[in-house]
């Protein structure tokens, strides 16, 4: 008889116990969630972006639906990193799966900050670094797109954070693959890719936009064809643990994304329509290696067979 | 009590220019909703439209539940071509419902167009209390239920904008015009669902009169659950979720 497949996976020095994790954003603080799935059977939580104050968010209406997808533009609203650690971090801890923090700044220095306070409180197992919402001010959006401003940031994240560092990118970029070597380059630990692409969609009749903000980040089934290609093209370019997703509903979908090079993923949108779809999609992949004859999960990445090994 | 379920479509019957009042089945046992509570639908179980559809509570009768909905748009549509015996997949109930009123207070039910949706269940669940209903539409094909409610042993008072029944114009104007008349004897509680602008005037009304109100709020939402945060509206205590905090909210608290 075959050995129980091991769906174990290393993303630097934390380890999961099997590759499928919430993407930031679409999983509240774990608690919600924790009516319709049973959350010891995930990878990892990673909870809503935090930041050092709490914050309000865009004006609604933030989200429109698109086909296979949607459009949100919620602005990182959020309870703040002191609330979070008080309110939500007690439950969190007793999850027994590994907590990851998505956080954020609004400049160096509070990205520095925000990282040495999260670094000191037990229970969180990793940061996952924002640097990619496309729904902030153009002054922002620089930490995710100018290379120069993303090497200084995730750097200064670096020094001062105690715990594994991942650095989740945008999508909206020239070549990702460039980004994610620099990412490497100032020390990130894994990264987490990809970020929702900016788009938008308008009202005919009204002729006004759909979402307050005008332009909001589109995610779901629609973007995963991006989100896998830009995952292949990063795996063939660092040397660190990718965390891959966008648009992922089903087992398959995962696979792929770890066929295409990610050690992990995330699920995201589809928590919002199945919400006890990370633990389907746990199961799912289990059922795959058994059938596949496949012991380690590990051995699946970046495992897609190619015909030509283009460059 | 599980809420992630499948339902049957026992029927789905066209009241009256597209309109249509949908009977579920639930597979198993559910919560029963309350007054103002809501369901998220999926109308497909493929990719497109990718996202369930709110709908508010209805009517609840023994076990199986009724949604009254309008053909607004892409979701909608394919719903109103759904057959006795296909099954859907649902979430809910969900949200906050319509707090009881107090022992003594009279009630006074306002609904626009296709917000007469939960005033149903809402005038169900107090028809002791004989409640006012103040209903506003279009156009007469637009009014629905009006037999239902009379049954029930409701005041209607009914409005539409081209006057081709009840009076001519706009409900809250014929709820101010009663208040005004009434000097609001007995203390009263107002609960209301309609589009936003009515919703907008009532609360100009309520703060007018020192009228207490509840309203049940519309917006897009993704999960119905509380963690997108795409359905928030602005109240004076900040961002509030409408599928956690509302749908149901005190008139007074929303920021127009």
């Amino acid at each position: 008889m075959a050995n129980k497949p091991n769906l174990k996976v290393n993303i630097g020095k934390l380890t999961l116990k099997n590759p499928v994790m919430s993407a930031s954003g679409t999983f509240g603080y774990g608690d919600e969630y924790a009516e319709f799935v049973d959350l010891s059977t995930l990878g990892a939580i990673v909870v809503k972006g935090l930041s050092l104050k709490p914050k309000q968010g865009n004006p609604p209406p933030r989200i429109a639906e698109t086909p296979s997808g949607m459009l949100n533009a919620i602005g990182l609203q959020n309870i703040g990193i002191d609330n979070f650690i008080k309110k939500k971090m007690p439950f969190l801890r007793t999850c027994k799966t590994k907590v990851i923090v998505n956080f954020f700044g609004d400049s160096i220095d509070e990205y520095v900050k925000a990282a040495e306070k999260l670094s000191s409180v037990d229970g969180i197992d990793a940061l996952e670094m924002n640097i990619s919402c496309p729904n902030k001010q153009e002054g922002w959006i620089v930490f995710g797109t100018d290379p120069k401003v993303t090497h200084k940031v995730v750097s200064a994240v670096r020094s001062a954070a105690k715990l594994p560092l991942i650095v989740k990118l945008s999508p909206n970029v020239t070549d990702i693959s460039y980004m994610a070597q620099v990412a490497e380059d100032a020390g990130a630990d894994a990264l987490s890719l990809i970020n929702t692409l900016t788009g938008m969609a308008i009202d005919v009749q009204s002729r006004k936009p759909k979402l307050a903000n005008i332009t909001g980040g589109l995610s779901g089934p629609a973007i995963k064809p991006v989100a896998l290609r830009m995952v292949w093209e990063c795996f063939r370019k660092v040397h660190i643990p990718i965390i891959g997703m966008g648009g992922i509903i089903t087992s398959d979908d995962a696979i792929e994304f770890i066929l295409a090079g990610a050690s992990a993923v995330a699920v995201g949108t589809a928590n919002f329509i199945y919400p006890g779809v990370t633990s389907d999609i746990v199961r799912g992949i289990r059922t795959y290696m058994s059938s596949e004859g496949i012991t380690s999960i590990t051995d699946l990445t970046g495992a897609i067979k190619c015909r030509t090994n283009r460059l | 009590m599980n809420r992630v379920f499948k339902a049957t479509v026992v029927e789905n019957k066209k009241l009256i220019n597209n309109h249509y009042l949908l009977t579920l089945h639930p597979a198993v046992k559910i919560k029963k909703p309350r007054p103002g509570n809501f369901f998220m639908v999926a109308v497909e179980t493929g990719l497109d439209p990718l996202l369930k559809r709110p709908f508010s509570i209805h009517r609840w009768i023994d076990g199986n539940f009724q949604l009254l909905y309008r053909v607004t748009g892409k979701g909608t549509k394919i719903l109103s071509e759904k057959k006795p015996g296909n099954i859907l997949d649902i979430l809910g109930p969900l949200g906050k419902g319509f707090p009881f009123p107090g022992k003594d207070r009279q009630v006074i039910l306002v609904a626009g167009g296709i917000g007469i949706a939960p005033m149903y269940a809402m005038a169900e669940s107090i028809k002791d209390k004989n409640p006012l209903l103040f209903y506003g539409t279009k156009t007469k094909k637009d009014v629905l239920l009006v037999d239902d409610f009379r049954s029930m042993g409701v005041d209607l008072r009914i409005s539409t904008d081209d006057g081709s029944y009840g009076v001519k114009g706009n409900i809250v104007n014929v709820l101010k015009k009663y208040i005004a008349r009434d000097s609001l004897k007995a203390p009263y509680v107002m609960y209301a669902c309609g589009p936003a602008i009515m919703l907008m005037k009532l609360s100009g009304l309520a703060s007018e009169y020192k009228m207490k109100g509840y309203i049940a709020m519309e917006q897009n939402m993704a999960c119905g659950i509380g963690t997108c945060l795409g359905c928030v509206v602005k109240t004076r205590k900040g961002h509030k979720r409408v599928c956690k905090e509302g749908p149901v909210f005190p008139i007074e608290e929303i920021i127009w």
